[in-house]
């Protein structure tokens, strides 16, 4: 491979690493699941609930933005020379390639959502003269001539958006309606008068209300965004929508990646207590006594003010900026995951302490079949649905804890997008007059959907795994 | 005269089934009509749709329910609370679920006296206690202060009852009122009831799985079945002679002493009630049925003193569907596969600062047993005697404390477990629990074969298959999953298990008292099949006495950790010694007329291992107790014919003294 | 009863002795006092000089366990973990990085701490009971399935922006509280209100739904059946038998946080400038001010197995079938 042949050079965070692994480790279970008929069942009744599927949606499309932002590379320098090629030290991700100006159109300062000018007054030349005023953003705007047609250029722009959105969420429902009446073999007028009474088996409305609607936010948002800073500017001229996007993928890995390291030891220690009691038992209680003794937040900060000592020791270990925030977002998913597995081990503690008595359970150690194997076959499987509902539940609360903690001073890095930072950094910005509402707008928008959208998934996960509602099924 | 209460084509539906379609029937005042049927047959929606208290989802479609000169189901609900406790009562099956665990009985009952009867402090107090005493619960004053989980289950029940008879009801609904008490405890119960009745001239409702105690206790029955009721008249009547099949299959689905012959069985299931159900409901499974069946639902016909809805009422033979095959009498030649000496189970009980054991609960003191191969031991007793833990300690599930065991006439060490489990296995009680939902049948046969060598992979692949036909599953079942399964057909999955590993005793831990008569009939029918077909010895454990009469060649009678008496089957349950095997064969509910029956009605409950009785541990409930049965524990007696009890009273009198 | 506290106690020491060691090895072993004084000291001052003299001050001067050459008893109690951890079992925390000690501001701040938290404890228990009992009593019906839908909207939003929003329009835009501040007595009351309603306020989304739950799983039990029977109405079944069953569960989760509520809560003191432990907690994190970290640490501990006793205590009061042996 000669290596002058490409323009960039990928690049692969820990995080990274985890991400895609963890998708892996989703698709398998997704193919094992759907081999499964009694495991596919409730899936298929989580896939019944509407609200539940609205949320999946909004989600997957939060996850994807999430990936996309995961694929990390650096450019070639373009002044480098040919066979010695020399790379950026800006990090940069699938994403970003993707929203292009969106990232490198940076104005001097604060600019409101959609504004034409600065936030803060300058001197600037008018008519030959220096005046003190509020001068034209660079880029936001910036195709207007004349400053009177800016309502109107936005309204057409919203206009225009959410018509290709609503044409194209049309053409995608006339096909998916062909499909399926092809499939079902039904007249395309009986599928529709099915899909409008909601008598599909599967909660077709919602699907195409839902999926028309973020089509038609998202045209009109590219299109405003084209031109303008939607939600403005933050204190160094950022764009807030690119700001709050990158955000999605610090949100995702604290929600995913600390339960990745949370399950294992929950798993293991919580069944090894519940099962074989006694001495084995006592330890793994004492051990999770201790940490859950200590507050929380305390546990964690103490730990990350560690880390970043020990970041701050050995600088040379880390090449790049992003290297560096990337380890530190790492170690505070690996904290939390250590300070948290505790309510999962206790809750899977109970269930093995209660199913080791059962029936089934003495029926095995009847044939002699070994601990292991009994765990495996017999303790784990019926205690799996516990995981999984621990680990949607836990996914917002894991989100809504970085923002905390962030403010506190122990979240990420304070040069990573995050919505901690950027709560953080507007919230000294309220006192202001007038006020520089923007960055806490948009953290609060794409925080909350994101959060509601979890809430709302695992509550729907929650009814349809609950063994006391399958008892009824 | 007008009846108390009348029920007029009840229709009640939960969701889209119609748990409940079309039921009438009255109860006169004084009188007690019994609701029999199996479990999911809607008798228990029936009573709950009078007092209109349905669970969530449930409503009534149609129908009329006059109590008295009241429409009920007219009645606002302000108006309809006024009745329910006053003058229509419930008692429901589960007494220690059915009381508020929180709140102490008299205050429980407290509440329903001053709803009804308006009485507040000391006056309701001395209602409450006075209620007490009239269901018979000794000590009433100081047990009113008592919470729940403080009393035994006898006494929750008779404070449920007297709860329900605050209102002073014209009406008493019993729903199961003793399927969840020992026999002892539920003859003290039903005592109580019939004895509630006379003196207050109340009307009741009893809704039974039981036969038994509908011979006992009813005036008039009904049979409910899939939502319908099919036949119904007076008590004696349909003792004599029930008209319709499936009534008829209910009595003879019922283990009876000596016959010998196979229990009838009802094939397939009960039809949902969610899709329409044209013709009779019990035609796709009866023997008799004919094209007409299917076609059309049968109308009421008055027949021998019974209404009954069936086409062929009238023509069915008069005489028994069972089978009679004569088991195959091979002289039996005793050889002993299972002995047991002396075996104890005793657990600590840790107290204290640093805990350290106290005492002990001693759940098996000393029991001695032997199970002959290719025979039935059964060993009976009420929960709590500790029969299951003999079970458990067998097959070292638990290690006991003290005792050796013999099988095959080596010593099981636990270098030699493998063996042992190989020759040995056991089947749970509970269907639903004792097969993992996350396992396809196949896998679940196939366990305990890897786990023990058994075979190589692919023999073990064909024992599956063989293994399901021996106890009459389809081939396919293997690649399902247990919830695809009745209950019954769960108990076939379970014997196949413990079949797998060929062992030649299966310990049956009361492996059909979870099960409806008529499945119970298929799998004692499929145990004693098994028995004859491959030589297998039971250890039967049960408390079901109908059961061990059908299936046991001998019985040992366990109480409190010991066993009390042991003998041949025939001896032990027809010349019972112990005053208690007495009580409790005494005290089963029978179909048949009570001719010369000496019944023994224990007072009280078993007392806790914990901290057993000194002397004789069952002297304070003894009849016959005298000061040397308060001192030391009675030595064994023998009888003869291997036939011994242990008792003073027994010993005293001589053996020769006819039972 | 008192047999089971004193071992209940007892098992405490060996609990405290584990989060003793555990934040003795996170301070001191992972990180040595260099580093932490390198930290402290910022990248431009750093000698080998001003870390010595760093070290000195705060008292890391010495070895970690063992102090080889000093002589007697004092091999073991002049090093790093008899003087800063071993300590702390007396509640001797020492001093913090501004000089004072640290026993004593956490005697000053437990006050104010308590004047926010417990109000929030009180008016939330009661605003979330009562929410939760309005839905089971309308369960099933849309009245229900949009107060869940509330609730989870409501505990889908950043607690931060619960205190910004009321900071912001209720403080700043109509003016009708002090945006922060403390004061004590009755003059205090208008400083404490806006955290109170804010913190009440934002805990309303989990724990009305939290509640709910369980007491619905308690109306499915068979004795509700029963005291339906009885004719009793609805609303005396609600508050007789469910509230009763339900306050076991609910008021055993209030008694573990009970001790905890002197340490009060961090965000809501730091944003509404109260002057509790809370933002002394805070500050600490913000300063990296570690010895004021551990004491709390330690606090924190002591008050949560403290918590676990009394919950098991109180469990023996609201539920007569548990009796402590």
């Amino acid at each position: 491979m000669s290596v002058g042949s490409f323009d960039f050079v990928p690049v692969i965070l820990w995080t990274d690493a985890l991400i895609f692994a963890l998708l892996g480790v989703v698709l398998a279970l997704v193919w094992f699941i759907r081999r499964h008929p009694h495991l596919r069942a409730p899936w298929r009744s989580v896939a019944r609930r509407p609200m539940t599927v609205g949320a999946a949606l909004v989600l997957v499309v939060f996850v994807f933005i999430g990936l996309l932002d995961s694929l990390h590379y650096r450019e070639k320098l373009s002044d480098s020379l040919p066979g010695h090629p020399q790379y950026s030290v800006e990090v940069l991700s699938a994403f970003d390639a993707l929203v292009g100006r969106l990232r490198t159109q940076q104005e001097k300062t604060y600019s409101a959502p959609l504004a034409l000018r600065l936030y803060a007054k300058e001197f600037i030349e008018r008519d030959g003269m220096t005046v003190r005023d509020y001068p034209r953003l660079k880029y936001g705007g910036a195709h207007l001539k004349k400053t009177d047609a800016h309502a109107s250029d936005i309204a057409w722009r919203i206009f225009a958006g959410l018509g290709q959105g609503l044409a194209a969420s049309l053409l995608l429902f006339g096909l998916l309606a062909a499909w399926q009446a092809r499939r079902h073999d039904t007249a395309f007028g009986d599928w529709l008068a099915a899909w409008r009474t909601g008598h599909l088996g599967w909660p077709g409305r919602t699907l195409v209300l839902v999926l028309g609607l973020m089509l038609m936010l998202g045209a009109a948002m590219a299109h405003l965004a084209a031109d303008y800073h939607v939600f403005g500017t933050d204190k160094v001229g950022q764009d807030v929508l690119y700001i709050s996007l990158k955000s999605i993928r610090t949100g995702l890995v604290i929600g995913t990646l600390t339960t990745l390291v949370t399950l294992p030891l929950a798993i293991l220690l919580g069944i090894a207590a519940g099962y074989f009691r006694g001495w084995v038992d006592d330890v793994i209680q004492y051990v999770y006594t201790v940490l859950n003794s200590i507050p929380g937040v305390l546990l964690i900060a103490s730990a990350v003010l560690i880390v970043q000592v020990a970041i701050e020791a050995h600088p040379q270990v880390f090449d790049t900026a992003a290297a560096r925030a990337d380890i530190r977002l790492l170690a505070l998913c690996l904290i939390m995951g250590v300070t948290s597995w505790t309510g999962l081990a206790r809750l899977l503690r109970g269930e093995s302490l209660k199913l080791r008595t059962l029936d089934y359970v003495e029926a095995a150690r009847a044939f002699g079949v070994s601990h292991v194997r009994i765990i495996s076959r017999h303790i784990f499987p019926n205690v799996f649905h516990l995981v999984l509902i621990a680990v949607v539940l836990d996914f917002s609360g894991l989100v809504l804890a970085e923002a905390v903690l962030s403010y506190v001073g122990v979240g990420v890095d304070p040069t990573m997008y995050s919505w901690g930072n950027m709560i953080n950094g507007a919230r000294l910005e309220l006192a202001r007059e007038p006020v520089v509402w923007w960055q806490l707008g948009a953290a609060f928008v794409f925080m909350f959907t994101l959060v509601l959208a979890a809430n709302l998934f695992a509550d729907g996960v929650r009814d349809a795994f609950d063994p006391r509602l399958e008892a009824r099924r | 005269m007008k009846p108390l209460l009348r029920v007029d084509t009840l229709i009640t539906k939960i969701g889209a089934a119609r748990v409940v379609d079309g039921v009438s029937f009255r109860v006169e005042a004084g009188e007690t009509y019994a609701l029999l049927g199996e479990s999911g047959c809607g008798k228990s929606i029936t009573a709950l749709s009078l007092m209109r208290l349905l669970p969530d989802g449930g409503r009534i479609v149609s129908g009329a329910v006059r109590l008295g000169d009241t429409d009920v189901l007219a009645l606002p609900e302000r108006e309809m609370r006024r009745v329910r406790g006053g003058r229509m009562a419930m008692v429901f099956q589960e007494p220690m679920l059915a009381l508020n665990p929180v709140i102490r009985v008299g205050d429980q009952i407290g509440e329903a006296l001053s709803l009804h009867q308006g009485l507040a402090g000391a006056a309701a107090r001395e209602a409450a206690r006075a209620l007490l005493d009239s269901v018979g619960v000794p000590d009433a004053a100081r047990r009113l202060d008592t919470y729940p989980f403080e009393l035994s289950g006898g006494l929750r029940q008779r404070m449920m009852i007297a709860m329900a008879l605050a209102g002073e009801p014209e009406l008493l609904i019993a729903d199961e009122p003793t399927t969840a008490l020992d026999v002892t405890i539920q003859a003290q119960v039903l005592g109580v009831l019939r004895d509630l009745r006379a003196t207050r001239r109340m009307g009741m409702l009893l809704i039974t799985h039981d036969l038994g105690v509908v011979a006992e206790n009813a005036d008039r029955v009904g049979v409910m079945y899939a939502g319908e009721l099919l036949e119904e008249g007076a008590r004696d009547a349909f003792f004599t002679a029930p008209q319709h099949p499936y009534s008829r299959m209910l009595f003879e689905a019922l283990p009876r002493t000596g016959d010998g012959g196979r229990l009838a069985t009802i094939a397939g299931q009960v039809p949902r009630l969610d899709a329409p159900l044209p013709g009779c409901r019990f035609a796709p499974r009866c023997p008799f049925a004919i094209a007409r069946c299917r076609e059309e639902s049968p109308g009421w016909r008055e027949l021998g003193g019974m209404r009954v809805r069936c086409h062929r009422a009238g023509e069915l033979p008069t005489d028994s569907v069972r089978e009679r095959i004569a088991h195959s009498a091979t002289a039996h030649v005793p050889q002993t596969l299972l002995q047991v000496e002396g075996l104890k189970m005793y657990f600590p009980i840790r107290r204290g600062v640093i805990p350290r054991t106290v005492g002990y609960v001693r759940a098996v003191d000393g029991v001695d047993l032997a199970v002959q191969a290719g025979r039935t031991l059964a060993l009976v007793g009420e929960s709590g005697c500790g029969k299951t833990t003999v079970g458990k300690a067998l097959l070292r599930l638990i290690e006991p404390t003290a005792g050796t065991i013999m099988l095959g006439g080596e010593t099981v060490a636990a270098k030699r477990m493998p063996a042992l489990r190989r020759q040995a296995q056991m089947v749970f009680q509970d269907p639903f629990s004792s097969l993992n939902p996350r396992m396809r049948v196949a896998d679940i046969l196939l366990e305990g074969m890897e786990a023990l060598g058994v075979d190589t992979r692919g023999k073990r692949r064909g024992a599956v298959a063989r293994l399901l036909s021996q106890v009459g599953l389809p081939d396919d079942a293997g690649d399902r999953y247990p919830h695809a399964f009745s209950g019954g057909q769960r108990q076939r999955i379970a014997i196949a298990r413990a079949l797998a590993v060929s062992p030649r005793l299966v310990i049956c831990d009361e492996p059909t008292s979870a099960l409806d008569v008529s499945v119970q009939a298929q799998i004692l029918n499929l145990l004693k099949d098994l028995q004859d077909d491959l030589g297998l010895a039971y250890l039967f454990i049960t408390h079901n006495l109908a059961v061990v009469e059908y299936l046991a060649h001998e019985v040992a009678v366990m109480y409190l950790g010991r066993i009390v008496e042991q003998g041949p089957a025939g001896a032990v349950l027809h010349t019972p010694r112990h005053p208690y095997t007495q009580a409790l064969v005494g005290a089963l509910p029978r179909i048949e007329p009570h001719a010369g029956r000496r019944i023994i009605r224990l007072a009280g409950d078993q007392p806790s291992p914990l901290n057993p009785p000194a002397g004789c541990h069952f002297h304070p409930r003894c009849p016959h107790a005298s000061a040397i049965c308060r001192q030391t524990y009675p030595q064994q007696t023998d009888l003869g014919g291997g036939h011994w009890v242990r008792c003073h009273w027994v010993a005293e009198q001589g053996k020769d003294f006819p039972g | 009863m008192f047999a089971y506290i004193l071992r209940r106690l007892l098992y405490a020491v060996p609990i405290l002795i584990g989060v003793n060691l555990l934040t003795f090895a996170l301070f001191f072993v992972v990180n040595t006092p260099d580093d932490m004084a390198r930290l402290q000291l910022g990248a431009k001052h750093v000698t080998a000089d001003a870390i010595e003299r760093w070290k000195v001050e705060h008292g890391y001067d010495k070895p970690l366990f063992l102090n080889t050459q000093a002589t007697g008893s004092a091999q073991l109690t002049d090093t790093i973990f008899f003087r800063h951890s071993a300590t702390m079992f007396v509640f001797r925390f020492g001093k913090g990085d501004d000089g004072r000690d640290i026993a004593n501001e956490i005697r000053i701040r437990m006050g104010p701490s308590l004047a926010i938290a417990l109000p929030v404890l009180v008016i939330g228990l009661m605003v979330n009971i009562t929410f939760a009992l309005l839905m089971v009593f309308f369960r099933a019906t849309y009245l229900d399935l949009w107060g869940v839908v509330l609730c989870v909207i409501l505990m889908s939003i950043s607690g931060l922006f619960y205190i910004i929003a009321g900071q912001y329009f209720i403080a700043k835009l109509w003016n009708l509280l002090p945006i922060s501040g403390f004061a004590g007595g009755i003059n205090g009351l208008r400083f404490i209100l806006l955290p109170v309603l804010v913190s009440v306020v934002a805990g309303i989304g989990s724990g009305s739904r939290w509640y709910r739950t369980i007491f619905l799983e308690e109306i499915g039990k068979d004795y509700v059946r029963t005291a339906r029977a009885k004719g009793l109405s609805e609303i005396r079944v609600l508050f007789r038998h469910v509230l009763k069953n339900g306050m076991i569960p609910i008021l055993t989760g209030v008694v573990v946080v009970l001790p905890l509520l002197f340490m009060g809560s961090l965000i809501t003191e730091s944003f509404f400038g109260i002057p509790g432990l809370g933002s002394y907690t805070i500050d600490a994190i913000q300063a990296q001010d570690f010895a004021v970290v551990r004491a709390m640490v330690f606090l924190g501990s002591f008050l949560y197995i403290v918590g676990l006793i009394l919950t098991d205590i109180s469990y023996s009061w609201v539920d007569p079938r548990v009796r402590l042996r």
